[in-house]
């Protein structure tokens, strides 16, 4: 098992400071991660499921490594070791520059699919940008490299020129795919890539994403507080509460035998698209 | 205009009906027609789902109902709300204020945005039962007091002189349904109630809802949703929306069961399970929610439908009963008649 391991995350602990007072001092601060550890396999999805505010989000931001950038004074403690072809690397205590060379590999596809893209870029300057930043290609190489990730995951390369607003929901988080998936990442991290969408479309967005993993064999952390979507697309999952992870196995094991008395509330609070469960399930 | 009949409820005649409703948007862009031929009934005593993505019309036909359409640039611009025997469209501004509220209330998807942050949580909810009912301040404080208890507020005496930012989303929700209920309305409306929630919050305020609804004897609830998980849990009926129009309507046994319409069975389709055996593969709706501005002038869904024969993109078919208290909007049906395709297979 431990061959294929591709990100291993040992006792993460993330804080955040609080200021207060009028000279803005550091008042206290508050632990959003505590502690956790997982290893992340090549070529599965692990699913990071939990309610809002139990750490899912942070727990990504701090493996890619932009929560310095997003946070004054965020500490950061734990490692975060990635192992790439020419060796093991703690990403946890990489600055901007130094964390560089790995970036490449380790995309994020957002939740929110209208603030996640320029207004003012067109789709061209947006999927092509990855590629301008970590390749040495040449501007016509890079067009032709946008076209075929545009027809990658199903939008015609005819759309090249147009703005974000000129597209729907799921239109632009197929461009905030290609985006992701630009510059061959070994890892995408997915923070709520459907909760947004209509539920007509989400199901087209979690296909997509399954068919390129296949393609592509990639890995996916994929962040989700829909417990139906996370089962669906992972192998395995790790629910999260109060910063901690109180479960991780894989998928179906922690659907059928939940172990952790969170875990057993979550499923249980799940809304099921079948009355005649629900029926039984109240009278029970 | 010729009513069609009644959808039938589980009981009697419908509490509130709902015929060639159309409620159009002017706008620079063009005419959205939101809402554009809603027939629907809520039964005395029922919980209806109003289910629809986003641009479906489910949101406005629900404001349409209060006559809460901002115009400009909206207009509701055909069709009769008949209430009790009356014309909601054809009432007074006075009129349908005392309707709102003690007869039909609504409460919000935003559990944060649709209090008023600098009034006390006591006042928002003692100004509800003071503009509409003569009663003294103290006896408002009181029945403030009563309700907030019901809904599972603690020490609620205490928590009415706090703001709403003193409560959690799961607590500005019951504090919203309080406001709803507190003078006992007939039907409750209830956009997206749980949407901004989180799971184990949804399931306390849907059971809360319903807790609320055993209690005052034959009211109804509207509850709109795009979640059909969540219409599973809580509804005795459901209509699906699309396009502005209805295209289902159905018990929630019949439609989970055996759905007629593509366009249900496709949104079923699409929703992997937390239970029972996961599937490969989803199965997809092609293509997106057509722009409101330009609609299909046949069927509303055929740009969609993996049905679709020669009628569809001109004709729209009207909603029919297939089978009892099942209706559907598609030229497949009646059952028996001569689609040029089979019906969809469970």
């Amino acid at each position: 098992m431990s061959g294929d391991v591709l990100l291993d995350v040992q006792n993460l602990v993330v804080r955040f400071p609080v200021f207060g007072g009028i000279l803005l001092r550091r008042v206290g601060e508050v632990e959003a991660v505590k502690g956790i550890s997982f290893q992340l396999q090549r070529g599965e999805t692990l699913g990071l499921v939990g309610e809002s505010g139990c750490g899912k989000t942070t727990v990504g931001r701090a493996i890619i490594n932009i929560l310095r950038a997003m946070s004054y004074r965020v500490e950061i403690s734990g490692r975060v070791l990635y192992h790439h072809a020419s060796g093991v690397v703690d990403l946890a205590p990489l600055s901007r520059t130094q964390m560089r060379p790995y970036r490449a590999d380790i995309q994020m596809v957002f939740q929110d699919p209208y603030s996640s893209l320029n207004p003012r870029k067109t789709v061209d300057q947006i999927v092509g940008e990855p590629l301008r930043i970590h390749t040495k290609m040449s501007r016509g190489e890079r067009a032709e490299r946008v076209r075929w990730l545009l027809e990658k995951v199903g939008l015609s390369a005819r759309h090249v020129n147009r703005y974000p607003h000129e597209f729907s929901g799921g239109q632009r988080q197929r461009i905030g795919i290609a985006r992701a998936l630009a510059t061959n990442p070994k890892i995408v991290i997915a923070d709520e890539p459907v909760s947004a969408l209509d539920v007509s479309v989400q199901a087209q967005v979690i296909n997509l994403m399954q068919d390129l993993q296949q393609e592509f064999g990639l890995s996916y952390i994929f962040i989700a507080h829909d417990l139906s979507v996370v089962r669906h697309i992972s192998n395995r999952i790790a629910v999260m509460s109060w910063g901690d992870i109180v479960e991780i196995g894989p998928a179906e094991e922690i659907y059928q035998h939940p172990q952790h008395q969170y875990s057993k509330t979550l499923l249980a609070a799940a809304p099921r698209p079948d009355p005649a469960f629900n029926r039984a399930r109240r009278r029970s | 205009m010729s009513l069609p009949a009644a959808q039938g409820g589980p009981e009697g005649s419908p509490l509130l009906t709902i015929r060639g409703l159309r409620t159009y948007f002017y706008t620079e862009s063009g005419v959205a027609k939101a809402v554009d031929g809603v027939d629907l009934d809520i039964a005395q005593g029922e919980v209806l789902g109003l289910v629809g993505e986003s641009g479906s019309g489910k949101s406005v036909t629900a404001l349409s109902i209060l006559r809460l359409i901002p115009d400009p640039p909206g207009r509701i611009v055909a069709g009769e709300i008949l209430y009790k025997g009356r014309d909601l469209l054809q009432l007074s501004w006075d009129d349908i204020r005392e309707i709102r509220g003690n007869e039909i209330s609504m409460v919000f998807q935003e559990p944060m945005t649709s209090l008023n942050p600098v009034f006390t949580i006591g006042m928002q909810v003692m100004e509800v039962i003071q503009a509409h009912q003569r009663v003294s301040k103290r006896e408002a404080h009181a029945r403030a007091v009563e309700i907030l208890t019901e809904v599972g507020i603690p020490d609620p005496e205490q928590r009415m002189k706090q703001y709403p930012h003193h409560f959690s989303g799961g607590q500005r929700q019951r504090v919203m349904i309080a406001i709803a209920l507190v003078l006992n309305p007939s039907l409750l409306i209830a956009d997206e109630p749980t949407t901004a929630l989180d799971v184990t919050i949804q399931a306390q305020i849907l059971d809360l809802m319903l807790e609320m609804k055993e209690r005052r004897a034959g009211a109804s609830i509207l509850l709109i949703t795009h979640n059909l998980a969540v219409v599973a849990e809580t509804c005795d009926r459901v209509a699906v929306m699309y396009g502005g129009k209805i295209q289902e309507v159905a018990s929630i046994d019949a439609l989970f069961d055996a759905p007629f319409h593509p366009y249900t069975h496709g949104l079923l389709g699409s929703i992997p399970s937390v239970d029972g055996k996961k599937a490969h593969r989803l199965t997809v709706i092609p293509g997106s929610v057509p722009d409101i501005y330009h609609l299909p002038v046949g069927c509303k869904f055929v740009t969609r439908c993996p049905y679709a024969f020669e009628p569809c993109p001109d004709i729209e078919p009207p909603l029919i009963e297939d089978a009892p208290g099942h209706w559907v909007r598609c030229h497949l049906y009646p059952h028996g008649g001569t689609p040029a395709v089979p019906p969809p297979a469970k």
